[in-house]
């Protein structure tokens, strides 16, 4: 199903109003597939995974596909910059570069974005993926976007 | 033993996330893997213009970065990743599926080093452009049960 330009504006505006991003998230797709969750606290906002059979990859321990949690980050990422710009619309992945520290064992995973530089045509977004504890990350990345 | 082509689907078959996709073995041998991720309407990451989500080509891509060692080792070792970078050339076009080529090119004891590219069409008009590390653990002995299901493509 596709939307139009200005059905997700209006899901962001809504989303922007109401700081619940459930209804935008939903119509994502991909986001709806892994099932990415996005969690404001205070002014800042948590993004949550939780704990899915279907996002596994190695069944012997069993650990989450690294693609998911890359993918579970690069949505972070995006949805942060939207949320933080009152962007209306998606921006566009540049490059995507992780670095797997820890197992993503089968836990409800945590991610926190901080932006280093937003210009008028790029931004650059660090990521930070943990399970148990923020300061014991399973992933970091760092993501350029085109932002019109 | 096993195929390289029989190795690499018996791998992926065990991985839930990846039957989920739709991921399949397109090719495997001395040179390299090819997997192929289906266009659905579950992977779009932008709804206005049905590209494809950059998550699931990462899938894709770690995927095939990470299988390619069944194609340059003798043996199936358990190797998971140390990092992956994606660089996009182009967004992918809706409703075609996308191929993943993958090869090792440097293995040492301990890490080895993949590259590859991700492509629609032609593998010489890439939309993205790959490079992975990946550990060593050596055989596996906890795992000796997906060893041998790999070695002796019993899945």
């Amino acid at each position: 199903m596709r939307l139009e330009a200005a059905d997700i504006e209006k899901l962001v505006r809504q989303a922007h109003d109401s700081g619940d991003y459930a209804p935008l998230v939903a119509a994502i797709p991909y986001a709806r597939l892994i099932g990415v969750k996005v969690e404001p606290m205070g002014e800042e906002v948590l993004f949550r995974l939780p704990i899915s059979k279907d996002n596994i990859g190695n069944p012997v321990l069993p650990a989450i596909h690294g693609g998911v949690i890359a993918g579970f980050m690069e949505q972070a990422a995006l949805l942060h910059l939207m949320i933080f710009m009152k962007s209306p619309n998606f921006p566009k992945i540049i490059d995507f570069s992780i670095d797997y520290l820890r197992a993503g064992l089968n836990k409800d995973t945590y991610a926190t974005c901080q932006v280093w530089r937003q210009g008028r045509r790029v931004g650059n977004v660090a990521i930070t993926a943990w399970q148990t504890r923020s300061n014991e990350p399973i992933a970091t990345a760092r993501a350029h976007f085109k932002l019109d | 033993m096993a195929s390289i082509e029989d190795r690499a689907r018996s791998f992926i078959s065990v991985l839930r996330h990846c039957q989920v996709l739709g991921i399949t073995v397109e090719q495997a041998d001395e040179k390299g893997l090819v997997l192929r991720l289906p266009y659905s309407e579950s992977i779009v990451g932008n709804p206005v213009t049905g590209v494809v989500h950059g998550g699931a080509i990462t899938t894709l891509m770690d995927t095939c970065c990470g299988i390619s060692t069944v194609c340059f080792l003798p043996e199936f070792e358990i190797c998971p990743t140390l990092d992956l970078r994606i660089d996009y050339m182009r967004p992918a076009d809706p409703n075609k599926a996308i191929f993943g080529f993958a090869e090792c090119y440097r293995i040492t004891p301990a890490i080895i080093f993949t590259r590859g590219v991700a492509y629609q069409s032609s593998k010489q008009e890439p939309i993205a452009h790959v490079v992975g590390t990946f550990m060593r653990m050596g055989k596996p002995d906890k795992q000796g049960q997906l060893s041998r299901t790999m070695d002796g493509g019993a899945a």
